[in-house]
């Protein structure tokens, strides 16, 4: 464990291991906050923040806390940093903060934090840990967005509502209306669509996986009819 | 809808699923006819594009899972679907609203969960929550029943309904913005009692047309719902499906509403009769409540899976937010079947007692 490349963690939280997609943590934001766009970002980022703040802190005591009272330490390490986070988003993006509620103090429950700060930052140094924090966050944050971006071009017709609640004034004007003005389909914007488009996502995940899988299996050296498996471990009896 | 597992001894031959599927599109007939004759040519609009799209649907995703095409659309399942969505839905309701919901029946709801048979929830019926949960001001525009139009305004004819429902080709052929379906509705008797206040049920009764020219629950929607009863019993006769789970849904959406009658004052939830024979009533207990997919699988079981499901309805409809709970009751049973299942395994023949479906020791003689 302690010898992952870079590369291998970066693949991992992105793609093989990401945590929406594959682990399947953290739906509880994934299927509440990500109505559109602004909204799924405003949260991504802010469990970005966390997740890789609390992977460093966590990295760095993670040979002075005893196993007894790890779990504990870790929870109000992730709390510190949802709290920093909540405070910060307050002071800069305050109408966002009101908008996501609940969801920025419950960052601290998302299983993701808890279960990396858990496999991975206890038991690897710094810079892996931080490295793995910004990946998770960055999977996790990208699924968000592309269920966000869904979710709101079906659901209300619009892309990039309101980003001016992120990215201040300048985004005043970056509304892309698709559709006519009163289009609305509310399914997508409540809880069931989420599910169903988090549903999509994964089954899309798994396509192209096969799709690399099989790719890979054709490019490997063909087996050679009549020969013979070689036995390397354990006795014949 | 199909895999009607029978096992020996028959006295009668097993029916095929397309010929089951065939009863039921026959028995809707009496209640097609019926909803055409008090509600006008939208019923049987709907009934079309839902089928069209159903085929559609169901042909497409055969062929993207690489199934025979035919073999699957024979069995009529698909249509079946279709139809019992289309009567489901507003008449005169606008084009998309049937397009939507068959797509959501069949591809979402029947197909990703594994085709005929593996579907866990009732296809028609979470087409009509998608819509109703979208759409809800299009979902809840029911046209008055055609005795009560007021006198200046006629009862849309085949080629004026199809205006309102397809307003876009209306435009393109003639230029015209075609009439809006907002002349033509009037609150259903499930919205009057919601939305009673201040009359006894007496007096409401008295009052308002829909009741003083209807015979027990509302004119129209009281033949509407003979009709789906008296395409029931003509599949209770065939033995399409046993008479436990609607018997047992009616007799205890019955007690529920006698129960909560309390003699007819204005916060009434409205007599039994009027229960029985106004919304979806008879619909969902002998079209929907009796999917042998989708409901409980043994008579008993089927008893309490109906039951429940008329509990549900009365609870929904007095004190929900909707005014009519068919649907939302049969899905609700729907995720209970299978636990319902599991209590309920009956007692196979040598043995000494039934067991649940999960034990794995097999108490034999």
């Amino acid at each position: 464990m302690a010898d992952i490349s870079y590369r291998e963690i970066t693949n991992n939280g992105l793609w093989k291991n990401n945590a929406a997609l594959v682990q399947l943590l953290g739906l509880c934001p994934l299927l509440a906050v990500t109505g559109s766009v602004v909204n799924a970002l405003g949260l991504g980022l802010a469990t970005m923040v966390v997740l890789m703040g609390s992977n460093i802190v966590v990295s760095l005591i993670r040979k002075q806390v005893s196993d007894a009272v790890k779990i504990p330490a870790f929870v109000m390490i992730i709390a510190t940093f949802t709290t920093c986070t909540e405070l910060l988003m307050k002071a800069f993006t305050y109408e966002l903060y009101l908008i996501l509620g609940i969801f920025i103090p419950l960052i601290v429950t998302n299983c993701t934090i808890l279960g990396r700060a858990e496999a991975f930052a206890s038991k690897n140094n710094v810079s892996a840990s931080a490295l793995d924090g910004l990946m998770m966050g960055t999977g996790f944050g990208l699924v968000l967005l592309v269920i966000g971006t869904i979710r709101e071009i079906l659901g209300s017709g619009t892309l990039f509502a309101n980003m001016h609640l992120l990215f201040g004034p300048m985004a005043e004007n970056w509304t892309i209306q698709l559709f006519g003005d009163d289009y609305g389909f509310l399914v997508a914007v409540l809880p069931p669509g989420a599910f169903l488009v988090a549903g999509m996502l994964i089954a899309l995940k798994n396509v192209i996986d096969d799709k690399i899988e099989r790719r890979n299996a054709a490019r490997r050296a063909p087996v050679v009819k009549g020969a013979k498996r070689v036995r390397t471990t354990g006795t014949v009896s | 809808m199909a895999l009607l597992k029978l096992t020996s001894p028959h006295a009668h031959t097993a029916q095929s699923t397309a010929d089951v599927m065939k009863l039921v599109l026959l028995a809707t007939i009496p209640g097609l006819v019926a909803l055409t004759v008090f509600f006008g040519w939208g019923t049987i609009i709907n009934v079309f594009i839902a089928a069209a799209v159903a085929l559609i649907c169901e042909a497409s995703v055969m062929g993207l899972r690489k199934r025979p095409v035919m073999f699957y659309l024979k069995d009529n399942s698909a249509l079946v679907t279709a139809v019992l969505l289309g009567l489901a839905l507003p008449p005169l309701a606008p084009w998309w609203i049937p397009v939507v919901g068959t797509f959501f029946a069949i591809v979402i709801a029947k197909h990703l969960y594994g085709g005929l048979g593996y579907n866990p929830f009732n296809p028609a019926m979470v087409g009509y929550v998608v819509l109703l949960i979208s759409f809800p001001v299009q979902m809840t525009a029911w046209p008055a029943p055609a005795p009560l139009y007021p006198a200046e305004i006629d009862v849309p004819g085949l080629w004026q309904s199809l205006q309102i429902v397809l307003p876009f080709f209306n435009e393109a052929l003639t230029g015209t913005v075609s009439g809006s379906i907002d002349a033509y509705t009037a609150a259903t008797p499930l919205d009057t009692f919601k939305h009673n206040t201040g009359l006894l049920v007496e007096q409401l009764y008295k009052k308002d047309p829909l009741f003083n020219q209807g015979s027990w629950a509302g004119i129209g929607w009281e033949w509407a719902n003979f009709a789906f009863l008296a395409g029931g019993c003509f599949l209770l006769y065939r033995r399409v499906f046993t008479w436990h789970a609607p018997v047992a849904m009616l007799v205890s959406l019955t007690l529920c509403a006698a129960l909560f009658y309390d003699g007819g004052s204005s916060s009434s939830h409205g007599s039994p009769l009027l229960h029985l024979l106004s919304g979806g009533t008879m619909l969902g207990a002998f079209f929907i409540v009796t999917d042998p997919v989708t409901s409980a699988t043994s008579n008993k079981g089927r008893l309490i899976y109906g039951a429940l499901i008329g509990i549900l309805i009365f609870i929904i409809r007095s004190w929900g937010s909707y005014p009519d709970a068919v649907a939302f009751a049969v899905l609700l049973m729907n995720f209970a079947a299978p636990l319902i299942d599991n209590y309920t395994l009956p007692r196979t023949y040598g043995h000494k007692k039934s067991r649940k479906a999960t034990e794995k020791k097999d108490e034999g003689p």
